[in-house]
């Protein structure tokens, strides 16, 4: 077992790519001299090179299409969108080139690329800076999405990512930067396109994602001091969603809710609320829940940041009304 | 002898290769017209006539390992590079014997075998994906060129600003090829441009650059040359403005009420493969019966990819969804 924080495990998930191959190299903006700007990359630089950790200048469609290009190429490459926030910059290249190409040409170009972004809430970071837009990426056919949650999964996912023949988006959260949690070492390797349980119960299903995973084991810990056995399934995977895991999960407990920072409407929620009702509509006890962050943009103080997110009180509160 | 020099003793053959890919390339345009009246082909179709010298002197400079992405006027660029007119036609017929399976029709000619990547119908978002496709190339030591075809109108968007800065700080192989048509669609350049003469952008970013008459293909020759070789013995982008012409409407569906026709008229009269046509008679390298003979061979070469692709296949419906993912 050792303690780390989430920025370390995510460092480590990456040395570990770039020592896998030559052909990996991570570019993003101020990945290198500065560190990185949550100081994930900090080190890597001196450690592989300019070669290996390249500095881009603030143009997010020009060094995300030169990661298309150059995985065209043969390479590897690791692109970082410094938030989450800046990625609208480079939506073109993603949807219409990354996204598109294998099909577009009959399958004869791949793109095997990763696109890293820090995602969520910050510290008061307010309306442009605090994007939970998992969602628009998990719209797009042609790319696999998916959201390292738990320490485990920012240690590993970089490397499955890596191995994958497709465009892959893998979001990490801002805001657990500096959270301490204690890991096994070694690590299995992770399996991109599978939810987890994190947590068994028999009495309700949590089921959630980046963001939402801590709040929902940390509600499922309180609930159980109330004899609640409330399970909690992390999706992990985006893009494709694990069906099976969710049905798994609802035939067990009979009760959904789900939890997660992103805008409700059209959203995963309403997707995995969506697959429930076609899948085991009449497993279900209750009427499938939804916890979301707020439908509006990020306000800049802290009261009302928390209250346009998910607050680990507010499940304890629906499950006690859903279980009641 | 330089690439350059031997450009300057260009023999009467390859001249007269050189005409041969122009009126390949034209009466497949024409052709393909004709087939997009009897809706053989749908969509968008966006014809090069006129512009033909540009795709054929740019490509002839370049190897086989070079790379070539073009936009979604590329029928010329995918003629040009070796991509098979019978592969080009199914595409845009939607068969599965097209280049692209079919996916892709006119605007999305992929071939991984001669190295051609498309077919891009975002303006200017091949772009960046040529920079990255030349940093590849120089970060595993293989000496190519990334040949980047666009157009005037792709220069004023950010990904072309983006893309020309990336080169010139990574120092990567990539040619920029702009196909400067005087409109971005139906836009003239003097709306779209402060500075119209494009070839100008380039020394902002430290990259060299030249322009060149796109209607005269021996001179597009001799600049790509040198842009190539330039690239092969630097390193460094470049960048290459051939001031050219389309002589038919954007698409289909254009009525052309953004330009006189007195100004289609004058251009015209600079027509690429009559141009040469003209001088390879007049250094009496070819006679009238030659050209004549050359004209039904590209004439035959076009009939035949019109009979492959009307005898190509639907791809099944329920292949829809392969290669969505690998």
């Amino acid at each position: 077992m050792t303690r780390l924080t989430y920025r370390e495990a995510l460092k480590q998930g990456l040395r570990e790519a770039l020592q896998s191959s030559d052909k990996v190299f991570l570019l993003g903006e101020d990945v290198g001299r500065y560190g990185g700007s949550f100081a994930v990359s900090k080190g890597l630089l001196q450690e592989f090179g300019p070669d290996r950790i390249m500095d881009v200048p603030l143009s997010e469609s020009g060094f995300t299409g030169a990661g298309i290009g150059a995985a065209l190429g043969g390479m590897r490459p690791i692109v970082e969108i410094m938030t989450v926030n800046f990625s609208l910059l480079a939506m073109d290249q993603i949807v219409n080139n990354a996204a598109t190409l294998l099909h577009m040409s009959g399958g004869q170009l791949n793109v095997p690329l990763v696109i890293r972004m820090s995602c969520g809430i910050g510290r008061q970071l307010a309306a442009q800076h605090s994007h939970s837009w998992e969602p628009l990426f998990a719209h797009i056919p042609g790319l696999k999405v998916v959201s390292a949650g738990t320490h485990e999964d920012a240690r590993k996912m970089i490397m499955a990512a890596l191995l994958d023949p497709n465009p892959v988006i893998l979001f990490e959260y801002t805001a657990m930067m500096n959270l301490e949690a204690d890991m096994e070492d070694p690590l299995p390797a992770v399996d991109l396109s599978k939810a987890k349980l994190r947590k068994s119960g028999k009495d309700l299903s949590l089921i959630t994602y980046g963001s939402g995973v801590y709040k929902c084991l940390h509600a499922a810990g309180e609930l159980a001091k109330e004899g609640m056995e409330v399970e909690v399934l992390d999706l992990r995977s985006l893009r494709p969603i694990d069906t099976e895991a969710i049905v798994a999960s609802v035939r067990k407990t009979h009760r959904a809710l789900m939890v997660d920072d992103a805008w409700q409407s059209v959203s995963i929620s309403s997707e995995v609320s969506a697959r429930i009702m076609e899948n085991c509509f009449y497993e279900l006890d209750a009427p499938v829940q939804r916890l979301n962050g707020l439908e509006v943009p990020m306000p800049y103080p802290k009261h009302l940041e928390d209250a346009a997110i998910v607050q680990p009180s507010q499940i304890v509160n629906k499950v006690r009304q859903m279980l009641g | 002898m330089t690439a350059q020099e031997q450009t300057m003793k260009a023999d009467a053959s390859l001249k007269m290769k050189l005409l041969r890919q122009m009126l390949l390339i034209r009466r497949f345009e024409e052709k393909s017209a004709e087939m997009y009246t009897k809706e053989k082909i749908r969509g968008f179709l966006h014809l090069y006539i006129g512009e033909e010298a540009v795709a054929t002197g740019v490509t002839a400079a370049l190897s086989p390992d070079d790379n070539v992405l073009a936009t979604y006027r590329e029928h010329g660029q995918a003629l040009a590079r070796g991509v098979d007119p019978g592969a080009i036609m199914a595409e845009m017929y939607g068969k599965q014997e097209g280049c692209s399976l079919g996916r892709g029709g006119s605007m999305h000619l992929f071939d991984a075998k001669t190295k051609f990547y498309g077919g891009n119908a975002i303006v200017a978002g091949h772009l960046p994906m040529a920079v990255g496709m030349a940093l590849a190339d120089k970060k595993m030591k293989r000496n190519q060129v990334t040949c980047c075809f666009f157009g005037d109108g792709a220069a004023a968007e950010g990904e072309f600003h983006e893309a020309m800065n990336l080169a010139a700080l990574w120092q990567v192989p990539v040619l920029f090829v702009c196909e400067n048509n005087l409109y971005a669609m139906g836009t003239a350049l003097k709306y779209s441009h402060a500075v119209t003469d494009l070839e100008k952008k380039a020394p902002g970013y430290g990259i060299a650059s030249a322009t060149v008459d796109g209607m005269d293909v021996l001179a597009v020759l001799d600049a790509a040359h040198k842009a190539v070789d330039t690239i092969r013995t630097t390193g460094k982008p470049y960048f290459l403005v051939c001031q050219t012409y389309r002589f038919r409407a954007h698409s289909m569906f254009d009525a052309e009420l953004y330009r006189d026709k007195n100004e289609v008229d004058e251009w015209k009269e600079r027509d690429p493969v009559t141009r040469l046509e003209e001088q390879l008679t007049a250094e009496v390298a070819l006679s009238a019966d030659d050209v004549l003979k050359m004209k039904k061979e590209v004439e035959q070469e076009v009939d035949r990819s019109v009979d492959f692709a009307e005898k190509g296949t639907w791809e099944p419906v329920d292949q829809i969804s392969r290669y969505v993912y690998k």
